[in-house]
């Protein structure tokens, strides 16, 4: 029982990270109607970035807010001097040019920082407290459910409350009349860019200390996590990519505390079929409106 | 659902797509495609006598990148499915042939057919593990497709470490390989022997994919491509079109898998990672998807990009650590850049750019124009 709620609660604080992670693929999906395969690489360059500045200034959270900083530039470049010129009519060519960002990012890494895992430090204890004889949760696992909450509630507040969120959600549901209507539709989608490589990077540097550290592929395995995720939630709907990524974050850490850690790319591969073959719009869809 | 539309249908007319009601006597495909297939057999064997043992040894490799592209190209250019899972395919045909050489081995079964046999087994192995992927693939459009075969990219390799006791983790398998058959002389280089084999199974598969892609299946292949719900109108079902392409496109990849393996006599997990898997979709892209002479441009660069990289990096005077990740990581960026260039501002890939500059070429020659 006491394995049960530790494995429970770690699920859910890794969770959170994939369901941040989700949340910055949903936000580019709804925005521009592309799945950005390059969100791992371009959280790993962020991290990479935040690695930098510590080791200059030697303190963690400068480096935290270069990481975020970057995120949102990384994402704004992206679309400016990339995703713009990409013809968009089949959805093919967006996937294979994200693939080729990748590579490029990846390898320019691997230039400056070398192929080799480098120390990732985490702020706060990774040892888990102990409450009434149980392990529970670890002050880290508090601080990225801290800063995942955050982030979920400030998008739900820029999205339904400013003006630039109705503007983005506006641009993103009929471009043509938001033009006629006076709103810089290619700003808002390079905003919507920035703010989803901005999270993105958040969900980089908060899941990157609990794995085996920094690497140029560090992102790779949880690229394929926080994509089921979003498949989960539905690609279409930030409340389900949260839900989503709870979701997965719980059924991995059950597999790797119950079958062993070496199951759960398999798990997440079965996941992942199996809500795509079975409801395909993902679980939190609403109606299945099949364009022709 | 405009979702299967291929990534960027180059727009060269096919020249012989099948003799037209007044095509008048035309040579038989199955004909054209093997005395092409002859003349670069031909060319070839004169080829493998002049060239030094690392060069036959690097053609050896583009064959056998030329089997997986091929197959790629059959699905991502002429069906529109896109598969980032291919290098999963091609570890699967690798494996395989590793188990079934040991076996042979051991059971005492000496003889160059009983390599055809393993590569066969391969071909059937990566057949089998591409029809699972194809049907769930067939219901899947552009970016799901995309997602799940990048999940088999990561995934499959992993499961070798998983299972190690079968795959032996990272460590991989040897390929026990006969030598030169005695018959060729005590002195015949053993890569000369690397090329023939590798180049006759490729030219093979080249031929019947050749054939499939001007035939009745390479029609519907292309009108499902192009626009499904006007190819289910036409009488096509679609869906077992599209598993079809996956698992004529996962044979090639499980031989082109296969033969990688024959070659380095080895297979190991790191050699079919995600990004080979990419590798192989940027070598269809930049050759020029749906041709299958864009495949061979893109497994001609596959071997030859690193090779110019090593060069260029040697010219420099570079400290080893510098040059150490330069070596690995020069060739990646490249071909990434490469990749959203070609993307960008030349969808149809070299292939597209050479049939443009034939086209251009030809309308010059007065009286030689082809409509």
């Amino acid at each position: 029982m006491d394995r049960f709620v530790f494995l429970t609660l770690d699920g859910l604080s890794r969770g959170a990270v994939y369901a941040a992670f989700a949340l910055a693929l949903v936000l580019i999906w709804r925005a521009a109607r592309i799945v950005n395969f390059a969100q791992g690489a371009m959280a790993v360059a962020t991290a990479y970035v935040a690695y930098s500045v510590s080791a200059a200034t030697g303190s963690y959270w400068l480096g935290f807010l270069a990481a975020l900083a970057a995120g949102l530039l990384l994402g704004a470049a992206v679309d400016l001097a990339v995703m713009r010129f990409v013809d968009h009519r089949s959805p093919l060519n967006p996937v294979i040019v994200a693939l080729g960002l990748v590579l490029l990012i990846q390898a320019v890494l691997g230039m400056v920082y070398g192929n080799e895992f480098l120390p990732a430090e985490a702020p706060f204890s990774r040892s888990a407290l102990t409450v009434a004889g149980v392990a529970v949760l670890s002050p880290y696992d508090l601080f990225a459910f801290a800063a995942v909450g955050v982030v979920v509630v400030g998008l739900a507040w820029i999205f339904t409350r400013t003006a630039v969120g109705l503007r983005m959600r506006a641009a993103a549901f009929a471009p043509e009349v938001s033009r006629l209507l006076g709103v810089n539709v290619g700003g808002m989608l390079t905003l919507g860019w920035a703010l989803a490589s901005g999270v993105g990077a958040l969900a980089g540097m908060l899941v990157i200390p609990t794995e085996l550290g920094l690497h140029p592929h560090a992102m790779d395995l949880v690229f394929v996590s926080a994509f089921t995720a979003a498949v989960v939630g539905g690609l279409d709907s930030p409340p389900g990519a949260v839900v989503g990524g709870l979701a997965v974050g719980l059924l991995l850490s059950y597999v790797s505390g119950y079958a062993g850690s070496d199951l759960t790319p398999l798990a997440v591969l079965v996941l992942l079929l199996a809500v795509l073959l079975v409801r395909p719009g993902g679980l939190f869809a609403p109606v299945a409106a099949r364009r022709v | 659902m405009s979702a299967t539309r291929a990534a960027a249908p180059p727009r060269t007319p096919a020249p012989d797509a099948g003799p037209g009601p007044a095509g008048g006597r035309r040579v038989p495909t199955l004909l054209r495609h093997l005395a092409v297939a002859a003349v670069a057999a031909l060319l070839l064997t004169a080829v493998s006598y002049g060239l030094d043992p690392f060069r036959n040894f690097q053609l050896a490799t583009v064959a056998a990148y030329l089997c997986a592209t091929a197959g790629l190209t059959v699905l991502t250019g002429l069906n529109g499915q896109l598969s980032l899972g291919h290098g999963a395919l091609m570890a699967t045909g690798a494996y395989t042939v590793a188990f079934c050489q040991t076996a042979f081995l051991d059971a005492g079964l000496t003889g160059g057919w009983w390599l055809a046999l393993s590569l066969a087994a391969a071909v059937l192995a990566a057949l089998a593990v591409g029809a699972v992927v194809g049907v769930a693939a067939a219901r899947l459009r552009g970016p799901y497709l995309a997602g799940v075969t990048l999940a088999v990219a990561v995934v499959v390799p992993a499961l070798t470490v998983t299972f190690d006791g079968v795959f032996n983790g990272e460590q991989g398998l040897s390929v026990p390989v006969e030598p030169p058959p005695a018959g060729l002389g005590p002195y015949f280089p053993y890569e000369r022997w690397q090329l023939w084999v590798a180049a006759a199974a490729t030219l093979l598969a080249l031929v019947l994919l050749a054939n499939l892609v001007r035939s009745r299946y390479g029609r519907t292949f292309r009108a499902v491509r192009d626009d499904e719900v006007a190819a289910r109108l036409a009488g096509i079902h679609v869906a077992r079109t599209q598993v079809l392409a996956f698992v004529v496109s996962a044979a090639g990849a499980g031989l082109g898998g296969a033969l990688l393996a024959v070659l380095a006599q080895s297979v190991s997990p790191g050699a079919f990672s995600l990004t080979l898997s990419l590798f192989l979709l940027m070598a269809v892209v930049i050759g020029g998807l749906g041709s299958l002479a864009g495949a061979l441009w893109g497994a001609v660069l596959l071997v030859v990009l690193p090779d110019l990289t090593h060069t260029l990096t040697e010219q420099f005077t570079l400290s080893p650590a510098v040059a150490q990740r330069m070596e690995g990581n020069l060739p990646l960026a490249i071909f990434g850049v490469t990749l959203i260039v070609v993307m960008i501002a030349a969808p149809g890939g070299v292939q597209g750019l050479l049939a443009r500059l034939g086209r251009a070429l030809a309308a010059r020659l007065p009286g030689r124009r082809r409509s």
